[in-house]
């Protein structure tokens, strides 16, 4: 029973899935509305167990004296902190509020400069993919080249046949790759739902016994 | 003399009786004329004058939407003259279920705007539709009313009958399949090198006493690439666990993070190492994007795990996790569908799953012929769509170059 519940409950509501697919009727498409709904109430109830979990493991990295506990203190002061501010204002997404400023002025900031990081990693991977070790990196160190060339103003000036190159290569090789994969994702989905619905893959409830 | 002033005042009465007469004659006769014409206004200025009404839209016509759940209905009509004029305000829909009367206000669109789709319409019962066109001046001008129109819900979406006929094609070819593969017929499945690394990955991580960090992307539970990566990740756990090396699991999601805690601690349990599992390895850390990153990099940077394996959907941290985890020197394989984001990870990682090798790492990790058997029927169906393809592009070059005509290619192409 513990595993034919989960089992029947993914196969009926997975086929309902799709068949709401093919029914546009809105006897039809209410359920599923209801279902996406559902899905809403069940993801609010897993926040509660993802904050759970998190103070769970900084509360065990400090009581076992962990040696990188001073990060589990640093999650506790923000944590605290921010359900504090919370409390404090009745409006805590209001401008000028303790909640709204935190959030505006520390993690904005800081969640900027982790991305702005990404710049100096595309130049790090890009050295990188271009040493033309092989054949493919050749080939990839010059289509890259050209289509880096194409796109500022300075290809057009070296010569015009640059950015006509530049569109061939995203609009015919670059276009035809990515489209090939995108089947092959595509199909993938599919038999992957397929085998889930019909419980032949069960390895994301533990396993197949 | 008196006689002479009394002739001299009877002149003087009789001229004074007709002078008074002749005066109010010419006041009747004035004012008569003055009664007989025309009010006189001030003079207007003529830009001020009263504005005439816009020109109305023509040839309303109305459909019901089709293929929808109901209460909807397609209204089009042909722009106004004063489509392009200044005072023009854009048009307004009216619905009534009189053709006459009793027309009230269903949506408005835009100048230039031909169409309008009203999505509250009565089902089953026939409506009529008028087009008005207003001014800046709150004026507004209404078309002829529509023919009647009925709004109904349908039972199937006949633009999809392509996508049933191709979802019936593989349903079939992967049921023969697996069906094969539990009679004993052995399938051939290409070498997938990202894949055949995973154990000496695991090994490695064993060997330098240094965990394994698993990482299934920042979507969610709904996401089919996720699944693939917790199928991934039990296959994973199950030689970890064979190997007693540790596995750390940080989660973007706590939908994820419960289903990944109960993957890693029944492979635990199936290899008979239930005490190894620790729950504190498979954890939540945040929902935000390069807060994630944050703590994934710094559990890289202290950690310094052998092995990293990234598996599912991933965005613009990608590049920033990869590259990190190279340079702490670890063995990196990623996999996920993620177009975008496959050239970071072939540029960072020592081994890509790209597309579709994701979602067969699960069958092809844990050898199962049954779950091979699905590998088999992606395949008859991706060679289906190849020889499509080479159809129809043959098809399409001989109509271009007039060989055969354009109406031949109707019926290959549904562009729902």
């Amino acid at each position: 029973m513990r595993r034919q519940l989960p089992l029947a409950l993914c196969f009926i509501f997975g086929v309902f899935t799709a068949i709401q697919y093919y029914v546009p009727h809105f006897r039809v498409q209410w359920f599923q509305e209801r279902l996406l709904q559902w899905l809403m109430t069940l993801l609010a109830f897993a926040f509660l167990l993802g904050t759970v979990s998190l103070i769970k493991v900084h509360y065990h990295k400090l009581r076992d004296r962990a040696p990188d506990r001073g990060f589990s203190l640093v999650v506790f002061a923000g944590l605290f902190t921010m359900i504090g501010l919370g409390f404090i204002h009745p409006d805590h997404h209001a401008p000028g509020s303790p909640f709204n400023q935190m959030f505006l002025n520390v993690q904005v900031p800081i969640e900027a400069t982790m991305f702005s990081l990404l710049a100096f990693y595309v130049a790090s991977a890009a050295f990188r993919a271009f040493r033309a070790r092989t054949l493919e990196a050749t080939l990839l160190l010059i289509a890259a080249a050209i289509v880096m060339l194409g796109r500022v103003p300075i290809g057009d000036l070296i010569s015009p046949k640059i950015p006509e190159a530049t569109r061939w290569i995203l609009e015919v090789p670059n276009l035809t790759a990515k489209r090939g994969v995108m089947i092959g994702v595509g199909l993938g989905m599919m038999a992957t739902a397929l085998k889930i619905m019909l419980g032949i893959e069960r390895a994301w409830m533990g396993g197949s016994d | 003399m008196g006689h002479d002033r009394g002739r001299l005042r009877g002149a003087r009465f009789v001229t004074g009786f007709v002078a008074g007469t002749l005066a109010a004659a010419a006041l009747v006769v004035c004012a008569a004329t003055l009664s007989a014409q025309e009010p006189i206004e001030p003079a207007v200025p003529e830009s001020l004058a009263a504005p005439e009404l816009l020109a109305v839209p023509t040839g309303v016509q109305v459909e019901d939407t089709p293929n929808d759940r109901g209460a909807s209905v397609n209204v089009t009509w042909e722009l106004s003259a004063d489509d392009e004029s200044l005072r023009f305000e854009g048009y307004r829909v009216y619905r009534s279920a009189h053709p006459e009367t009793g027309f009230v206000f269903a949506g408005r669109a835009g100048r230039g705007a031909t169409t309008y789709r009203d999505s509250e319409a009565p089902n089953n019962e026939p409506v009529y539709y008028r087009v008005a066109v207003g001014d800046a001046e709150g004026g507004e001008a209404f078309s002829a009313t529509s023919d009647a129109v009925t709004a109904s819900p349908q039972w199937f979406n006949d633009d999809r009958v392509n996508v049933l006929i191709a979802v019936f094609i593989f349903v079939v070819a992967i049921v023969y399949f697996v069906n094969a593969a539990r009679g004993g017929k052995e399938l051939f499945i290409r070498r997938l090198a990202g894949l055949d690394e995973v154990d000496n990955a695991v090994g490695r991580a064993t060997e330098m006493g240094k965990p394994i960090l698993y990482i299934s992307g920042l979507s969610t539970i709904s996401d089919v690439a996720t699944i693939a990566a917790i199928n991934i990740l039990g296959e994973v756990a199950k030689r970890t666990a064979e190997y007693n090396t540790r596995l750390i699991v940080p989660c973007a999601d706590p939908i994820v993070m419960a289903v990944e805690q109960e993957v890693v601690k029944e492979a635990y349990a199936k290899v008979g190492r239930p005490d190894s599992y620790n729950e504190d390895d498979v954890f939540y850390l945040t929902r935000s994007q390069f807060a994630y990153v944050a703590g994934v990099n710094g559990i890289m940077v202290r950690q310094r795990p052998a092995t990293i394996l990234y598996m599912g959907m991933f965005f613009a941290e990608s590049l920033v996790l990869a590259e990190t985890g190279a340079s702490v020197g670890a063995i990196q394989i990623a996999g996920t569908d993620a177009v975008t984001q496959l050239p970071f990870f072939i540029t960072s990682c020592d081994y890509t799953l790209i597309g579709e090798e994701l979602y067969a790492a699960s069958a092809y990790l844990s050898r199962e012929p049954v779950l091979l058997g699905g590998l088999k029927g992606q395949d008859t169906l991706k060679f289906i769509i190849g020889v499509l393809i080479v159809i129809t592009v043959i098809v399409a070059t001989l109509a271009a170059t007039g060989a055969i005509s354009n109406d031949f290619m109707t019926p290959l192409f549904i562009t729902h």
